[in-house]
């Protein structure tokens, strides 16, 4: 039986995590570690990581796990599942990395149905480089690179993906919602597996560091990224 | 069995038989044949092991390479070009993490656009493109059967030595048809060196801390975890001088070229690929006595000890290339500290005849 309070799967020897105290990533990656423990695929998943927040999981776990260039998870870990068909295969990206810069291999992965899961953490900003716009920054938001407020729309991944793909798993869930969010990733996972295709799990998470706001205005803030970026099955 | 085939063909029928499985790649003139070639073999019922993507541009090419590969299969790209240029993004992490990529380029006109035939202007991106030092097996074949020969050997070089491997080749070569012996390496006595997991089943976990640099990975159990980024700078430091050691100790092993009548020739032409095919025949066909031809098979790592024990001996020296400089500052660097003169005569985007060759030297 498990004693530790962290899911089976996390590697203990890099614990406690590099994360920032707060961070969405530690609430996505213990749903992620939760779904893994749950199916019993620790052996049998390859995890790969862009560049961005996203890498500090490079040693999260006790599951194999690349990290690659920055926006080129996706077609990694297609490689990956292309000479290890069996294993599950796992993207995990930010914001910039499915979005921006590896935004036509999100597109392109979805327009193949290619039989990979795709996990992107959306926290409205580029966190590691300093809090920098995203193509998920919300209008009017501060950043470091929209000083008076970011004009533009904000990209909803999920509903991008579903309008590509009719047949893909496509969700989007709020990293704080941990068991939901748990159910969401295993199904995604299971989606993979099942029916060889394409499956997409967007996870709204806040990020104190670059958001700089006090508690009671993250929790708007958290509530305003729900009301832009619903959550549930697509 | 000898076959009447254009090089891209050629490059098909090279990589089954080292016992590729896998082809990343995206249309781009000259080398698109190779992918519609691919396509045909990969498609057949029969050849379910064999795999093949066409990717939304080079970057998914040789990334879904590097995954292959990570995952133990024998994968390989081509390209040219404009895509050769996005192809650095990949091979910049083959390099730093010594993976066993294998890509055929078959240069064209450059720079940008440039035209979709022929140059010799892609050797500095092979050679040293990216943002490392150069770590890279690079085969310059200079006609259609060394395109199969040296085809094979890329993949066992770069799966036995865990370096990106490359054939510099053109898009003449890749056009041009003739007559090739496609070998089996069964016949020849040749084993193959065979493709093992990084990640993924099966996997020897201990060959990962034989191979990988310091730092860039932990192994527990079966469990592999890989990284190409670090924090501290004695971190890369550490790692660019291990990568560069096992290189220099291999580079003994690799190093390949061709000397044609160098032994008492006054005057010595460098040359590789095409250029020094052309080289030859105006040497073998023509009336210039004294001249010699010293033609890297193997770009990098370079023949330096010979090249400099042959130059050393002549009286003049040219350097030919379809550029303006490119392979002539890979052989001044190589032959630095020598008086003998060098005379570089550079063509970007333009071959070199044999009558033109004797011309010159006359």
């Amino acid at each position: 039986m498990n004693k530790s309070p962290y899911p089976q799967c996390w590697k203990p020897e890099t614990k406690p995590p590099r994360y920032c105290p707060g961070c969405g990533h530690l609430m996505a990656l213990r749903s992620l570690g939760q779904a893994i423990d749950r199916l019993k695929i620790a052996d049998q998943t390859i995890f790969g990581v862009d560049i961005g927040c996203s890498l500090l999981a490079w040693d999260f776990f006790d599951i194999d796990t690349i990290q690659t260039h920055h926006g080129r998870t996706i077609p990694v870990m297609l490689g990956l599942k292309m000479a290890q068909g069996k294993k599950v295969c796992i993207a995990y990206l930010g914001d910039g990395g499915g979005y921006a810069i590896g935004a036509q291999h999100l597109v392109n992965s979805s327009l193949r149905d290619d039989p990979i899961t795709v996990i992107l953490i959306n926290n409205a900003n580029y966190a590691m480089t300093g809090g920098q716009q995203a193509p998920t920054t919300l209008s009017d938001q501060i950043t470091e690179t929209t000083p008076y407020g970011k004009m533009t729309a904000s990209l909803k991944g999920p509903e991008l993906v579903r309008n590509i793909n009719p047949r893909a798993f496509v969700g989007r869930g709020l990293a704080i919602q941990i068991e939901k969010t748990e159910n969401l990733i295993q199904r995604a996972i299971q989606h993979q597996q099942e029916k060889n295709g394409f499956s997409f799990v967007e996870i709204l998470a806040p990020c104190p560091t670059n958001w700089r706001l006090p508690p009671l205005e993250m929790k708007n803030f958290m509530q305003k990224m729900q009301d832009n970026f619903p959550i549930g099955d697509f | 069995m000898k076959e009447f085939l254009i090089g891209n063909q050629i490059i098909v029928k090279a990589a089954l038989s080292a016992g590729a499985e896998m082809m990343f790649g995206y249309p781009i003139t000259p080398t698109t044949e190779i992918m519609s070639e691919w396509a045909k073999v990969s498609g057949k019922k029969e050849n379910d092991k064999i795999k093949f993507l066409q990717a939304e541009d080079e970057m998914a090419a040789g990334f879904g390479m590097i995954g292959a590969v990570l995952g133990g299969k024998k994968a390989f790209t081509a390209t040219s070009g404009p895509g050769t240029i996005l192809m650095q993004d990949p091979l910049a992490m083959a390099e730093a993490m010594r993976l066993p990529t294998v890509s055929f380029i078959m240069q064209r006109g450059g720079p940008s656009t440039g035209t979709v035939i022929y140059s010799q202007q892609e050797l500095v991106l092979i050679c040293h493109g990216g943002n490392g030092e150069g770590m890279r097996i690079v085969y310059a074949p200079a006609t259609l059967q060394e395109l199969y020969d040296l085809g094979i050997k890329a993949f066992n070089a770069a799966w036995q030595f865990r370096f990106p491997t490359f054939i510099l080749g053109d898009g003449y070569l890749s056009k041009m048809q003739g007559e090739a012996e496609i070998w089996d390496p069964q016949d020849k006595g040749l084993e193959l060196t065979p493709a093992t997991a990084y990640l993924g089943d099966p996997k020897n976990p201990d060959l990962i801390g034989k191979l990988q640099p310091a730092g860039s990975f932990i192994v527990k159990n079966n469990w592999v975890n890989l990284r190409n980024c670090f924090n501290l700078e004695e971190e890369i430091f550490q790692v660019n001088n291990e990568i560069k050691k096992a290189f220099d100790a291999v580079a003994k092993k690799i190093t390949e070229h061709e000397a044609y009548q160098c032994e008492t020739a006054e005057k010595i032409i460098f040359a590789y690929g095409i250029v020094a095919a052309a080289v030859k025949q105006a040497l073998q066909e023509g009336e210039i006595k004294n001249v010699g031809l010293f033609r890297p098979i193997t770009l990098n790592p370079f023949s330096t000890e010979t090249a400099r024990k042959i130059a050393r001996k002549a009286k003049k020296i040219y350097v030919l290339e379809s550029s303006l400089g490119q392979f002539a500052s890979l052989v001044r660097d190589n032959l630095y500290g020598l008086t003998v003169p060098i005379y570089e005569h550079g063509k970007p985007g333009m071959g070199f005849a044999p009558a033109e060759i004797e011309k010159m030297l006359k």
